[in-house]
């Protein structure tokens, strides 16, 4: 499967993206996010501060998943460089953040991953990386990376849309729910996910279709039995995460036509609690190329962090400016503050 | 084109109160309560009105239990199983009239 930039499917492009996020709520007679936000007395949407700094380290995938807000894979050559990367080490070093959380595409394949993880641990953050789990089996290369992620105390957050092959598979592609399970396998091998190690390992459940998460406790309950009894395998957390309706989830959602459904629903699910905790009030995200944006979906849609110009790149990273920002927003940003609401780490309220 | 059944009627439901408020609020206010957590969890609660939905072929139940179920964090094996507990009892309470039937046609025959 390609990409839908290499496909030149109209939903990469941004500004048709933006048009049909527009017309979603629009053409139903739906509040825009901004409106919600105004009546919840959050508007404009402001940090509190600045605890995790997200880096999108190259859109190059193993994997071309269904609903990828990013249109990662392997035909995607857009990959951090490592006088970017330097970069980010200056910023992160000239301010409070405590957490680097490192994502993709799939972040250890960009050629620099090590090294940088490497550094940043090094400077006593805590490292995250989002690891698309497969990435692990992919090539001998990788084999040594749940070692490598133990020795620098990496915290690791994966992607299992479900215990079951058909449903994990129909999102991410045939053949990945065996992999991941491969990867798990050797995750816990050197005790990653269990109890009493302090090696983290969290999965992350999204829904295999145009309908929100389930409840984060009950699943966990359910997918740690499932895990525990079919493949003997053990994790921390699992986090509920909510499709944001960009890039492959939007062209799946316009092309099986549950789109208006979808944007209806989290719209009428709009919680003002899970608003006042979303991600981007303290995080910053890095796009492969220095630029910075309020989150990762931001990214996707181009719209970089309101500063000056030139502070809107990680060279010029000014920590004063970015917490003091208003933080940009769109219809999408419904995805976040639907029902018990959705960020990196599962639910908000 | 006309038809009986209207998708976007689901969405009306909580409107028939416009003809009467005071039974529909009692109506719409145990129902919130029904479905929630109890002796039973939601999740169990869904699939079960997911069977009854088929039981009682109500369309809009079964769209509206159908997502709610999987939003509840059901798989399809689950809802199926669900809708056959459903189908067991709509055959089988078919099935146990035969007695009835039985019995008839032992009192009127020789």
């Amino acid at each position: 499967m390609k990409s839908l930039l290499k496909q030149k499917n109209k939903f990469s492009d941004i500004s048709y993206q933006l048009e049909v996020l527009k017309e979603g709520v629009t053409s139903q007679g739906l509040p825009h996010f901004s409106s919600k936000l105004v009546e919840s007395d959050l508007f404009p949407l402001q940090p509190t501060g600045l605890d995790v700094f997200q880096i999108n380290m190259g859109k190059m995938c193993n994997q071309v998943c269904a609903h990828c807000h990013v249109d990662a894979g392997p035909d995607r050559k857009e990959i951090m460089t490592k006088e970017t990367l330097e970069q980010c080490l200056v910023a992160i070093r000239n301010s409070s953040i405590k957490t680097v959380d490192l994502t993709g595409g799939a972040p250890e394949m960009n050629p620099h991953f090590r090294w940088f993880v490497e550094q940043v641990y090094k400077l006593g953050c805590k490292v995250m990386v989002r690891c698309n789990l497969t990435i692990i089996v992919a090539n001998k290369k990788y084999y040594d990376l749940p070692e490598f992620y133990k020795n620098n105390e990496v915290e690791i957050v994966s992607s299992l849309p479900h215990y079951s092959s058909k449903k994990t598979d129909s999102q991410r592609g045939d053949g990945v729910f065996d992999k991941s399970v491969k990867a798990l396998k050797m995750l816990n091998d050197v005790g990653y996910g269990i109890a009493d190690s302090g090696l983290v390992l969290n999965l992350v459940y999204n829904p295999s279709g145009a309908f929100l998460p389930p409840s984060q406790e009950g699943l966990e309950k359910q997918f740690k039995r499932k895990l525990k009894k079919d493949f003997d395998i053990e994790f921390n957390s699992l986090f509920a995460i909510t499709n944001i309706p960009i890039s492959r989830y939007l062209e799946y959602l316009v092309a099986s036509e549950n789109y208006m459904g979808y944007m209806e629903k989290l719209v009428n699910s709009y919680n003002p609690s899970a608003a006042k905790g979303v991600m981007c009030r303290n995080t910053i995200s890095v796009g492969w190329d220095g630029f910075l944006y309020d989150c990762d979906f931001n990214q996707m849609l181009e719209m970089k962090v309101s500063v000056s110009k030139k502070q809107q790149h990680v060279s010029e990273f000014e920590l004063d400016s970015l917490v003091n920002r208003s933080i940009l927003v769109n219809e999408h940003c419904f995805g976040c503050t639907a029902g018990a609401g959705s960020s990196c780490g599962g639910e908000i309220a | 084109m006309k038809t009986y059944y209207n998708p976007d009627d689901l969405k009306k439901f909580s409107k028939i109160g416009e003809f009467q408020k005071p039974l529909a609020d009692k109506f719409f206010s145990y129902y919130g309560d029904v479905f929630k957590e109890g002796a039973l969890t939601e999740r169990e609660k869904s699939l079960i009105a997911l069977a009854v939905s088929h039981a009682v072929q109500c369309p809009y139940c079964i769209d509206a239990y159908t997502v709610d179920s999987l939003e509840k964090g059901c798989d399809e094996e689950e809802m199926m199983e669900a809708v056959h507990v459903a189908a067991a009892i709509r055959g089988g309470a078919t099935l146990v009239h035969g007695v009835q039937m039985m019995n008839k046609t032992k009192e009127v025959s020789m």
